[in-house]
């Protein structure tokens, strides 16, 4: 099966990269760029493990054709921290123990960026109606929405 | 599997009728990437329509609204003259999946994957959306309801798709909604689904109505009967309980997982009756 050629920007720097039409967005970042931190839940599109920003757009990385991201700018967890200063959704994250095996955690964290991008105040309401496509078997959600909201006053200000 | 991402609608409807293999149009690819990644199909040729300028469009012409088949469900809602135009549709274009579903899903998508729990689908329908289709044989226009036909099918013919949906214009003190019932309030799929579409005279009076239900039979249904009771009416309790009764009588919903047969029936009308209240309350606003 012929591979396609695909340019993209991830996380701001350009990539070549040769891959199967099949092939998600997913295993694109994964298996062809070694870039891990984006996880494979479901792969259906229901636990947003895989959640990445297209062309500032929040989507399921394992929704979308590795070759529909030519040309288009793809950013992920591993473009959140400013090299070693952590987002502050990240600190926060850590602070309030918002995770334990940390599959559902890269997923959420750039859902809850997102987030906050559209919307810096968000209520615990609207924060569960926007993280409802990340599931997380761990943490029971509550310490989740505390992170997020906690994140969200520091980067207002308060 | 090859990819291809035509940028007119005669190169895509070049590469539909030019391939013998099978073919699948992609536009979100909320259904498409699942059913590949899960051998429910195995298209030999994949074309990805989101690159076809005119199926990207949301226009609105002298209070005629028009939008591309491949337009997201995000675009949609980041629309405010679309939003305060059709409610009811953005009701049912809200439910669609997560935020990141949204981001990429489309309702010429949520039209075409058939399915008679789609949540935008009922509100297109009383929203008497006519659906522009092209093909090998040129173009048609096909009324929304008439697309899906069984689930998982539609009555496209082979080489067809759907470029954009066109709506009427609304007329003064109109409204529509649509509600659907799940068990989670979020990601979750329809056991009953309503939508009601609305107009009232300067009096208060219904002079015209349009109720659909979806997931209560193998594709969505018009209930004439239950327009017929609203129509001539205030929209009172009277008439709320001759609404509710025919949307009841018209739902022959199977029992499975999410719902059985006896509850999906009941629900149909008490969702026709709050969809009818919300629709009231858009048309008098």
């Amino acid at each position: 099966m012929a591979k396609q050629y695909v340019n993209t920007t991830v996380n701001g720097d350009q990539m070549e990269v040769l891959c199967d039409p099949t092939q998600t967005l997913l295993d694109v970042l994964r298996d062809e760029l070694d870039m891990t931190g984006t996880k494979e839940g479901c792969g259906t599109g229901d636990c947003g493990a895989c959640s990445v920003m297209l062309d500032d757009v929040l989507v399921c990385s394992c929704l979308v054709l590795g070759i529909e991201a030519n040309g288009k700018s793809v950013e992920t967890i591993e473009g959140m921290a400013t090299g070693e200063d952590l987002h502050p959704l990240q600190r926060k994250f850590i602070d309030h123990v918002a995770l334990q095996c940390g599959i559902c955690t890269p997923g959420l964290l750039i859902a809850s960026k997102a987030l906050l991008e559209e919307n810096p105040d968000p209520t615990e309401e609207e924060i569960r109606y926007w993280l409802a496509g990340n599931l997380c078997r761990c943490t029971g959600y509550h310490k989740i929405i505390e992170a997020v909201q906690d994140a969200a006053a520091e980067m207002r200000g308060n | 599997m090859s990819y291809e991402a035509p940028e007119t609608l005669d190169a895509a409807v070049g590469l539909l009728a030019g391939e013998s293999g099978q073919v699948k149009v992609l536009a979100g690819g909320t259904d498409v990437l699942v059913q590949i990644h899960a051998d429910m199909i195995e298209p030999d040729v994949i074309v990805d329509i989101k690159k076809i300028a005119e199926m990207r469009e949301v226009t609105n012409e002298d209070g005629a609204w028009r939008f591309g088949a491949a337009v997201t469900g995000k675009e949609l809602m980041d629309h405010p003259g679309f939003n305060a135009a059709w409610p009811g549709i953005m009701d049912g274009v809200r439910l669609l999946g997560s935020v990141q579903v949204r981001g990429r899903a489309t309702v010429g998508g949520n039209v075409c994957n058939a399915s008679p729990a789609a949540d935008s689908v009922p509100p297109m329908i009383t929203a008497k959306a006519v659906a522009t289709v092209v093909g090998p044989n040129g173009t048609r226009e096909v009324p929304v309801e008439d697309i899906g036909i069984a689930p998982g099918k539609t009555s496209l013919e082979a080489g067809e798709f759907v470029v954009s949906f066109q709506l009427p214009k609304r007329p003064a003190r109109s409204g529509d909604a649509y509600l659907r019932f799940t068990p989670r309030t979020e990601m979750d799929i329809a056991v009953v689904g309503c939508a009601v579409n609305l107009a009232l005279d300067d009096a208060g009076i219904c002079t015209d109505a349009i109720v659909s239900l979806g997931a209560v039979a193998a594709r969505a249904l018009i209930v004439d009967a239950a327009a017929k009771a609203l129509i001539g009416t205030t929209v009172d309790d009277a008439a709320m309980e001759v609404l509710a009764a025919a949307a009841s009588a018209a739902a022959t919903p199977i029992d499975d997982k999410r719902g059985t047969v006896e509850f999906r029936t009941e629900v149909a009308g008490v969702l026709a009756q709050r969809a009818a209240a919300i629709a009231l309350e858009r048309a008098k606003s």
